[in-house]
């Protein structure tokens, strides 16, 4: 570390420490200021954030790590870095507004270093250091709150996976998987497993699948439901597929997937009508009453 | 009750109907030698139904499942019926995630609902326990 960066830490050190109810307050008015906030952060919060941040920077200062690392070595200013910008990322501010927010205590730290010394030079090299110090800080701040949101995401897909995928039973021995949304290879995968542990644990014989509140059927979501109901055979069910809407009737027949094997209702009502009939006995044609 | 077998499955008679299972170590060679036996039970004792348990299963490869295909198509041919009873859900889920789909092959969810559909009726209830198989 050359002497004078020793220096301009042991002055910033000195500012922060005797100056810091003032840049707090500067970093909080300049926030509030430039309208970074986008969301209801109150005063007395940014104010508890600005704190911890500042009592975090004097220890920081204090290490021997170059002015680029000290943000990502010192675990407190980490610590305090990161937890301002998860806070800002869950109460939805844009990731701009967020390291910006951050970037502002530069000004804030300059303006109290200002009052210190009018030396140009000693100012110069201060500023230097501060942007070093602080961009980074920036950057952590950026990046913290792209995974805050990420895990935000992941959280409610994983929600939206346990919600969509209830196996109900109708009646005896039969059983209904409502779907809804869009079907792709991990829900079907979800959708799957449920149902055939279900049918193994009612010992069911009739699976309905209902699609009412399926929006769009590709080749890709065909495919899917075809696997579904040939594993719900393999098991030794039947299946039925109901609420099938006139325009991916339509749209089925366009692509040209074959559905034919599989026993198709309009409507869960029918199809449960239909299932009731299949356990009721085929009839006097044996087996083949039950063909679809 | 059950008499030692070479293969280590028992082949059980009821009636003209032959029950049997299969168990979770089964290599290619005991898969020969169950479709040998089985087969030479079928034609010497002229059954008319075969049942084959198949919950102790773990995992189907592509190897069993051919083997169970080919077991009915044989079977048919010797004028009997064979039921495949109790895959398990993982099972399904694999064999259809590979491709196979035990073309021919009838299912039943359980072994009594096999039973049934091979005219071994309960007391009170009708015909008709039988699943039919993957597309046929």
């Amino acid at each position: 570390m050359s002497t004078s960066e020793a220096a301009v830490r042991e002055q910033l050190t000195r500012a922060l420490q005797e100056r810091d109810e003032e840049i707090a307050d500067r970093w909080v008015a300049l926030q509030l200021e430039q309208a970074l906030l986008g969301t209801d952060i109150s005063e007395a919060e940014l104010r508890e954030e600005a704190d911890s941040l500042i009592d975090a920077l004097v220890p920081g200062l204090e290490s021997d790590a170059p002015a680029e690392r000290v943000v990502t070595s010192h675990p407190g200013l980490h610590q305090a870095v990161v937890g301002l910008s998860l806070r800002r990322a869950r109460s939805g501010a844009t990731p701009t507004a967020t390291s910006l927010a951050v970037l502002a205590l530069k000004e804030a730290l300059l303006k109290a270093v200002q009052r210190e010394t009018r030396d140009a030079e000693e100012l110069f090299a201060t500023a230097v250091f501060i942007n070093r110090l602080l961009d980074v800080a920036g950057a952590l701040s950026f990046e913290t709150y792209v995974e805050g949101r990420e895990e935000i995401i992941r959280r409610q897909s994983q929600q939206l996976m346990e919600l969509s995928t209830p196996v109900v039973r109708l009646w005896k021995q039969v059983l209904a998987v409502p779907l809804i949304g869009t079907l792709d290879t991990a829900r079907t995968q979800i959708v799957m497993e449920n149902l055939l542990q279900a049918i193994q644990d009612h010992e069911a014989l009739v699976a309905i699948i209902d699609i009412t509140g399926v929006s769009t059927v590709d080749t890709a979501v065909a495919q899917h439901l075809m696997q579904t109901v040939n594993a719900v055979r393999l098991m030794g069910a039947d299946c039925v597929i109901s609420g099938i809407q006139p325009s991916i009737a339509q749209t089925i027949a366009q692509l040209g997937i074959d559905l034919s094997t599989i026993l198709t209702r309009a409507t869960l009502a029918d199809a449960l009508a239909a299932a009731i009939k299949l356990i009721d006995g085929p009839g006097p044609g044996g087996d083949e009453g039950e063909s679809r | 009750m059950t008499q030692p077998r070479p293969v280590g499955v028992p082949i059980l008679r009821l009636g003209d109907v032959l029950v049997t299972g299969l168990l979770n170590e089964l290599d290619d060679r005991a898969a020969i030698a169950f479709t040998e036996e089985l087969t030479a039970r079928i034609s010497a004792e002229g059954a008319r139904g075969v049942l084959i348990d198949i919950s102790r299963l773990e995992i189907i490869d592509s190897f069993v499942a051919r083997t169970l295909m080919e077991l009915t198509t044989v079977s048919r041919l010797l004028g009997a019926r064979v039921i495949v009873a109790g895959m398990r859900p993982p099972v399904a889920i694999t064999l259809v995630e590979l491709g196979i789909e035990l073309v021919g092959v009838e299912t039943a969810l359980n072994p009594e609902q096999g039973l049934a559909a091979l005219g071994w009726r309960q007391a009170q209830e009708p015909l008709g326990g039988s699943r039919r198989g993957a597309a046929r």
